[in-house]
């Protein structure tokens, strides 16, 4: 059973809570909360759950999809955040980070031998990976979200073990101290951590703790002369655990709250593995990613002083989910990168194949692989930077697309790395062509940093608490409609417009290039229809919407495909308007997906309210509850034995 | 006493690039082509900055000679070590006909105006496999050269220059100051780290223009057409070695 214990009821910064979501299958699966990185103060936020306000404003676009309205702020145009030097700069960082990947970096080898080679770590600490958005004065390379996403893109291209390697230190180990830590503590730790002399390592993950991030059982204690606190716990699945010297350790701390009681609430810590009693396991067999150290760590009477706590006593769940919430968008880059490694090797085989007497990339069952895989990897590619590029340019609303676009990268990378080594044949499935690697690879990217099934309740239920919240807005409006005639005057012509069809194609019109008008109107059908499926869902099942999964999974794949389709839209339309060599191939790419993401949202929608469709919900969790209860099959074998 | 070392950094089209000749004939494409430092002229900046860091140089100078972009050549120059840039602005037309013995002379040039003891250059650049600026440079100059070194050792007031030649290696040794033509095992390029490429960005590129120089550049040489090289004619399968004989008599080729 799950429990979501703040929706509808506070406003803003909602975090998804579920108790005992299962079997703990999932690395690190957990959910997001608001992307400001500063932390409110405990009594601020006392205030604002007493004070009954108005229904929180965002211009996030997906926020707002819920509210059946379109805010085209932060998707049109397309993000444009690099300046000329930023852009030169970039380029001049990219080239020999390429180079290093291909000359030095050796993959097999790391995949093989199951960590990075000692000379590939060393050539990446004086190339400076391990530090890129740590400032320059500490160290660091100083790159804003855009850059270090092209640069991540480049390393997720050729070896996605170093990958996480490199991102378990800086994307989660390390980005705490970075959104959070306080002059002394980033003057303490940035430097050493950014020149990769000392590996960090972010620990939240329990054998009892996997999606349910607040169940953690680690704890920590301040002593009685309150210099320190006491840690006691152990953590599982943590990257660079094993190599780590640094780690953020989130743990539970007595927190007393404004009415004198005490409540166990969870605090972030940076925590030394010289503090003593810090130890870990052997690293973790694993079917990808090998390269990545993965292991246990514990934490037995660790002394942790009390200026090493991160953030605000009693604040760590936020801290925590910041800090994942900020890094995802790394992940949709760095895995348009694989999706290209991968779409390279697929073409070339393809135009040097011959079967039947013809080269294979002449058969319609190739042609069509191709397409998906490029079209997958340009929704990709555009989510990835439109996400960085709205972060650059200081949104911090932006956690329902960072979500989105994890949840879409890792199934569209796995996607087009399995098609390819379809296309490639019995050649993908050997070990040197180096496929079916990358495909071991990815497999963690739907499971960790939050599981995708997860971060789809994550993306409906925010989504829905924010329309709920606006609704209940209309709803106190009504009770005395002569004060509040302005606000319902504009709801009222809202939904009128909706019924009459007036809406039909001008939402999205002013900011789509007119070659693609087509594909505008279709996209704009599913913004409305979408507004309607969200207040008829409020309206039938109330705040017990959040019992019914079936429904909130096709809610946000409906969300996925419209912020799919909505991102392409706005970055043909850039690459038209600048009339770049690929804009025909890219009108096309838009088109396909606006039409088939289109159907697609249509039939997503129609079973939220189609009686047989609700029907076979019940029916499979009838099937399931079946399963469950013979632990495993139910039905005789055909053969009656 | 540390020496101050030129290099020069030609920008030149990226070896992995597949080069397309113009249709009018008049040269290959160059436009949206992706271009990096001459990999000879790298070798020749390792070296320098490598002199640097044993203390044996005190300051190095980079030089590129062409368009705007040859500031981002130079960069990547200052990224490896480099102390600071020289940019030779030469565009257009001139660009097109500019020649060894031009840039030579360029090159004598900021040598003198720089006081350096020691040019060193790459043997030749990927585009026109020219292999004649370090050796016209010390023509210019009249210093001494030691072409296609592949190891070099600063003496006193001399360098040791170790050549592989046909058959061996050669030693020879020059009084300072002289010009030096890397070969391609005189070191293995560092990368650009990304910390470096940063702090490059501040260092310092002075910009020239022919006309400070006093520098002749008109064209001593006419390109009349520019071609791909003869596509390769098919070749014939054979069933058996006596079938090839057979063939190769009939040719007239055995």
């Amino acid at each position: 059973m799950l429990r979501f214990s703040t929706f509808l009821t506070k406003n803003h910064s909602c975090w998804v809570m579920m108790q005992k979501s299962g079997h703990g299958l999932s690395l690190r699966a957990y959910a997001a909360s608001s992307a400001q990185p500063a932390p409110k103060s405990s009594t601020e936020n006392a205030r604002e759950t007493k004070k009954e306000k108005k229904a929180f404003v965002t211009n996030s676009f997906v926020m707002n999809l819920f509210n059946g309205q379109l805010k085209s702020d932060q998707v049109f145009p397309f993000p444009e955040v690099l300046n000329q030097e930023q852009q030169e700069t970039l380029q001049m960082l990219t080239d020999p980070t390429a180079k290093f990947f291909e000359e030095v970096n050796d993959p097999l080898k790391n995949d093989l031998i199951e960590k990075v080679e000692d000379n590939t770590m060393e050539g990446l600490r004086e190339m400076g990976a391990f530090g890129m958005q740590v400032p320059q004065d500490l160290g660091g390379v100083g790159l804003n979200n855009t850059q270090y996403a092209r640069l991540v893109e480049v390393v997720g291209k050729h070896d996605l073990g170093v990958g996480i390697t490199l991102g378990a230190h800086q994307s989660i180990g390390f980005k705490g101290i970075l959104l959070y830590g306080n002059e002394a503590q980033k003057k303490k730790y940035l430097p050493p951590l950014a020149s990769g002399e000392l590996i960090a390592a972010y620990c939240l993950t329990e054998p009892e703790s996997g999606s349910d991030a607040a169940s953690i059982k680690t704890r920590a204690v301040l002593s009685e002369d309150e210099t320190h606190y006491i840690l006691n716990g152990g953590k599982i699945w943590i990257s660079n655990g094993g190599l780590a010297e640094i780690f953020t350790v989130f743990a539970k701390t007595p927190v007393k709250i404004p009415s004198g009681e005490v409540k166990e609430k969870i605090t972030a810590f940076i925590v030394e593995r010289g503090f003593g009693g810090v130890t870990n396991g052997p690293p973790e067999k694993k079917m990808g990613i090998k390269a990545s150290n993965t292991a246990e760590v514990h934490f037995e009477d660790v002394k942790v002083p009390v200026e090493n706590v991160l953030g605000e006593v009693g604040e760590g769940f936020k801290v925590a989910m910041n800090i994942l919430n900020n890094g995802r968008f790394g992940m949709a880059a760095a895995l348009s990168g694989t999706m290209r490694f991968a779409i390279e090797k697929a073409t070339e085989h393809a135009v040097n194949r011959t079967q039947f007497g013809n080269k294979i990339s002449t058969y319609g069952s190739i042609q069509e692989k191709l397409a998906r895989m490029a079209m997958a990897h340009y929704i990709t590619e555009s989510m990835a930077y439109m996400v960085s590029g709205n972060m650059d340019r200081g949104f911090v609303d932006f956690q329902l697309e960072a979500a989105i676009s994890k949840i879409y990268a890792s199934e569209a990378a796995w996607f087009v790395v399995d098609e390819a080594i379809q296309i490639l044949g019995g050649m993908g499935f050997m070990r040197d062509t180096g496929l079916e690697r990358v495909l071991r690879d990815l497999r963690i990217f739907r499971i960790f940093e939050g599981a995708n099934d997860i971060l789809r309740l994550f993306v409906a239920l925010t989504g829905l608490q924010y329309a709920g919240g606006h609704l209940k807005e209309l709803q106190k409006a009504m009770k005395n409609p002569a004060a509040n005639l302005g606000l319902i005057l504009d709801e009222g012509a809202k939904r009128m417009k909706r019924v009459v069809g007036l809406n039909n194609g001008s939402f999205l019109t002013p900011y789509v290039h007119s070659d693609l008008a087509e594909s505008a109107s279709k996209v704009n059908k599913t913004i409305e229809q979408f507004g309607v499926s969200v207040e008829n869902l409020l309206m039938k099942y109330g705040k017990n919407i959040v019992h019914e999964q079936f429904l909130l999974n096709r809610l946000a794949n409906s969300a996925i495909d419209i912020y799919s389709m909505v991102t392409v839209l706005s970055r043909a339309s850039r690459s038209l308007q600048q009339h770049l060599s690929s804009a025909e191939y890219e009108h096309n790419l838009t088109s396909v997906i606006c039409s088939e993401g289109y159907e697609r949202v249509q039939l997503n929608l129609n079973s939220l309210k189609t009686s047989e469709k609700l029907k076979n919900f019940e029916k499979m969790s009838k099937i399931s509850q079946d399963l469950c209860k013979h632990g495993g099959l139910v039905q005789q074998h055909p053969l009656g034995f | 006493m540390a020496m101050r070392v030129l290099v020069g950094c030609k920008r030149v089209i990226d070896y992995a690039v597949k080069i397309r000749v113009k249709p009018d004939k008049t040269g290959v494409v160059t436009e949206g082509v992706k271009h990096s430092l001459n990999p000879f002229d790298e070798i020749a900046v390792e070296e320098a900055v490598r002199l640097k860091e044993k203390k044996l140089a005190s300051e190095v100078i980079a030089v590129s000679c062409g368009p705007p972009p040859c500031q981002e050549t130079l960069r990547t120059a200052l990224a490896m070590g480099v102390d600071r840039g020289i940019h030779v602005e030469i565009g257009g037309k001139d660009y097109e006909t500019l020649q060894p013995i031009h840039v030579s002379k360029i090159l004598a040039k900021l040598a003198q105006e720089e006081k350096v003891d020691l040019i060193i250059l790459g043997k030749q650049a990927i585009d026109d496999d020219a292999n004649q600026t370090a050796q016209m440079t010390a023509a210019v100059l009249d210093w001494p050269q030691g072409v296609f070194a592949s190891k070099i050792e600063k003496m006193d007031g001399t360098l040791k220059i170790q050549r592989e030649v046909d058959g061996g290696v050669e030693y020879v040794e020059a009084k300072l100051p002289a010009v030096i033509s890397s070969d391609l095992r005189l070191n293995e390029p560092r990368y650009a780290t990304l910390p470096n490429i940063m702090k490059a960005k501040k260092k310092q590129i002075a910009k020239k223009s022919i006309s400070d120089l006093g520098v002749d550049i008109t064209p001593r040489v006419e390109v009349l057409t520019v071609e791909d090289p003869p596509v390769r004619e098919a070749g014939a399968k054979v069933e058996s070695v006596e079938e090839l004989l057979t063939k190769l008599k009939d040719l007239g080729r055995i």
